[in-house]
C-alpha cells in the first residue's frame, strides 16, 4: 500500500530531510513514526500525501508512483489520503459543517450526500450538534476532532496524522488514538507521526524510528528504550 | 443526467452566493473597487452618448452640404430656370432651388434692415442663384468636385461655391472623437481588467490558508478558481451598473441646459440617454472584463499556492 524505495528528499534551501529511506506499510496496517523534531517524520507524511515529491527514489502509494503522477491527477490522488495536522488547519471563518464537508464539496458530491455524511462523521468523532459552531468556539481537542472528521469523511483508504495529540491532554490524546484504532479496524491504513511514546507503547503497534533523515529502527511497541520513551 | 445538471447548477450557485457573501463582508473595499470601475466605464459610455447626441442634433449636417451657383448679372430668369431643370436631372441631385434676383433682393431687404438704402438703387445688383443639394449618400468630395466642374463650364455662371467644407471638417472632428473614444474605451477596459486582477490577487493572498486546505483535500485549480471568477464577474457587473447610473444622473443634470440651448436654435432636441441595448452591452461587457481580470490573476497566482 505505501512503499518507500531509497527515498532522498532535499528541500530547496538545501536541507536534506530524508537520506535513503526505505519502508513498507501494508494495506490496513496502523504504524507510528517516531523520532525527534526535524528527524524527517513530517517529510515522510508529506511525501505520502503528495504535498512534496521525492528528490530521488520512489514513493508508491496505493500503486501510484507519486514522482511520476501528472499534476492534473494530484487532486484525485489527495482525495484518497486523509490528513490530520497538529494545528488542525481549519477554516476559521466557516462553521464546523462547512469545514468537515469540504472534501465532499470539492469532489462534487450532492448536497443530500454531504449533509448525511457530515453528520455521520461528526457523530463518529463525538461532535454531532456542533455543526453551526465556528472553530474558535470549540476547545482545542474538539478542533482536532473536527480535523479528523474532515480527514475521514470521504472514507479515504489511507489516513495520515502529524502529531495529532501534540496539543491534547492525556485523556483526549487517548480518545483520539482510540478513534484511529477504530478506523484502522475497518480497513483504513493509518500512519501517525508522534512524539508521544507512551501512546505508541500502549498501542502495541509497529513503530518506525526516524533519526537524522534515516530509519533508525522498526520496533514492536513496548520494547522502546526507556530513555527514548522519556524524551 | 438530471442529477448531474442539478449538481452542476447547485455548485455554481453556491460559488456565486459565496462570492457575493465575500463582497458583502467587506463593503467599503467593495464599494471603492466598484466605484473605480464604474467611473472608468462611465467615461467611454458618456463620450459615446455625446457623439451620438451631437450626430442626432445635427443630423450630421447632411442637408447642409450644398452648392451655390451665382449666375452672371444679366442672365435671363427663364435661362436660369432652364439650367435649374437641367441640373435637377443629374444623378445624385436631391433638390435644386432657384432664387431669382428679385427674390434675393426682397429677402435682403427684409432681413438686412437696409430697405430705404436699397430703394436708392436704380438696378438690382444681385444675380440669380441656384442652390443645389445632393443626396447625403452622394455627397462625397469626389462627387462635389465633379458637380462643381460641370457647373463652372456653363458660360452663364459667374461663381460656383461649395458650401460643404465646414461640414466635412465637422464630421471629421466627430470621426476623430469617435476613434479617440474607441482608444479610450480600450485603455479603460484594460484598466478595469487590471483593477479586478489586482483586487483578486489581494483576495487570493488573504485566502491563502483556505486555498491550501482546499487543495489539500483534493480541490482542483478549477474548483479553487471558481469563486474568484464569480467575484471578478460580480465586480464587473456592479461596475457596469454604477457606470450606467453615473451616466443617467449626468444626463438628468445636463438635459435642461441642453434643451435651453436647443430652443435658442428653434429646435425641440432632447438629450438621449443610454437605451436598454446600451445597458445590456455595458453590463455584458463589464461582467466579461471582470471575469477576464479575475481569470488572468487567478491563473497566475493560484498555481503558485500549494499545501505544504
Amino acid at each position: 500500500m505505501i512503499i518507500f524505495e531509497s527515498v532522498v528528499k532535499r528541500y530547496r534551501n538545501g536541507r536534506e530531510a530524508l537520506l535513503n529511506v526505505s519502508l513498507h506499510v501494508a494495506p490496513g496496517e496502523m504504524v507510528f513514526l517516531t523520532g525527534r523534531s526535524g528527524a524527517g517524520k513530517s517529510t515522510i507524511l508529506k511525501l505520502i500525501a503528495l504535498l512534496e515529491r521525492p528528490t530521488r527514489g520512489r514513493v508508491l502509494v496505493g500503486g501510484a508512483d507519486t514522482a511520476k503522477l501528472p499534476a492534473r491527477q494530484v487532486p484525485a490522488f489527495r482525495r484518497r489520503v486523509g490528513v490530520v495536522f497538529q494545528d488542525h488547519r481549519l477554516l476559521v471563518d466557516r462553521p464546523v459543517f462547512d469545514n468537515v464537508a469540504l472534501p465532499l464539496i470539492v469532489a462534487d458530491s450532492s448536497l443530500k450526500e454531504i449533509d448525511k455524511r457530515v453528520r455521520a462523521a461528526l457523530d463518529q468523532v463525538g461532535l454531532l450538534g456542533s455543526e453551526r459552531m465556528l472553530p474558535a468556539e470549540l476547545s482545542v481537542g474538539e478542533q482536532q476532532r473536527v480535523g479528523i472528521a474532515r480527514a475521514i469523511i470521504s472514507r479515504p483508504p489511507i489516513l495520515i496524522a502529524d502529531e495529532p495529540t501534540g496539543n491534547l491532554d492525556p485523556q483526549l490524546a487517548s480518545e483520539v488514538m482510540a478513534l484511529f484504532r477504530r478506523l484502522n479496524e475497518v480497513g483504513v491504513t493509518v500512519v501517525v507521526a508522534t512524539h508521544d511514546l507512551h501512546l505508541v507503547r500502549e498501542s502495541g503497534l509497529r513503530s518506525i524510528v526516524i533519526e537524522g533523515g534515516r530509519i533508525a529502527g522498526a520496533e514492536p511497541s513496548g520494547t522502546l528504550p526507556v530513555m527514548e520513551a522519556r524524551r | 443526467m438530471s442529477n448531474a445538471v442539478g449538481s452542476y447548477f447547485a455548485r455554481h450557485t453556491h460559488a456565486l452566493l459565496s462570492s457575493a457573501g465575500h463582497l458583502s463582508r467587506a463593503p467599503i473595499a467593495t464599494i471603492f473597487t466598484v466605484l473605480v470601475m464604474g467611473l472608468a466605464l462611465a467615461l467611454p459610455l458618456g463620450l459615446d452618448l455625446l457623439v451620438r447626441n451631437v450626430r442626432a442634433a445635427t443630423g450630421d449636417f447632411s442637408g447642409a452640404v450644398s452648392v451655390s451657383v451665382f449666375f452672371k448679372t444679366g442672365v435671363a430668369e427663364a435661362r436660369a430656370a432652364q439650367l435649374a431643370r437641367a441640373v435637377r436631372d443629374r444623378p445624385g441631385v436631391d433638390r435644386v432651388q432657384l432664387i431669382t434676383a428679385t427674390q434675393a433682393l426682397a429677402q435682403f431687404r427684409t432681413q438686412s434692415g437696409f430697405g430705404e438704402a436699397l430703394d436708392a438703387l436704380q438696378d438690382n445688383p444681385l444675380p440669380h442663384v441656384l442652390v443645389i443639394t445632393p443626396f447625403p449618400a452622394s455627397a462625397s468630395p469626389g462627387y462635389m468636385e465633379s458637380l462643381r466642374r460641370y457647373l463652372s463650364a456653363w458660360p452663364e455662371v459667374d461663381t460656383v461655391q461649395l458650401d460643404g467644407d465646414w461640414v466635412a471638417r465637422f464630421n471629421a472632428i466627430l470621426g476623430l472623437l469617435q476613434r479617440s473614444l474607441l482608444l479610450a474605451a480600450g485603455l479603460l477596459a484594460l484598466g478595469v481588467v487590471a483593477v479586478v486582477g489586482n483586487t483578486i490577487r489581494l483576495e487570493i493572498l488573504n485566502r491563502r490558508a483556505e486555498i491550501e486546505v482546499t487543495k489539500l483535500v483534493g480541490g482542483t485549480n478549477g474548483f479553487v478558481r471558481r469563486p474568484f471568477l464569480y467575484t471578478g464577474a460580480l465586480y464587473g457587473f456592479l461596475g457596469g451598473l454604477t457606470a450606467w447610473l453615473v451616466v443617467m444622473v449626468a444626463i438628468h443634470l445636463i438635459t435642461p441646459a441642453a434643451a435651453n440651448l436647443a430652443r435658442t436654435y428653434g429646435s425641440q432636441f432632447m438629450l438621449m440617454g443610454p437605451g436598454v441595448r446600451d445597458l445590456e452591452m455595458l453590463l455584458g461587457g463589464s461582467t466579461l472584463l471582470g471575469w477576464l481580470g479575475s481569470w488572468l490573476s487567478a491563473a497566475r497566482h493560484l498555481a503558485r499556492i500549494e499545501p505544504g
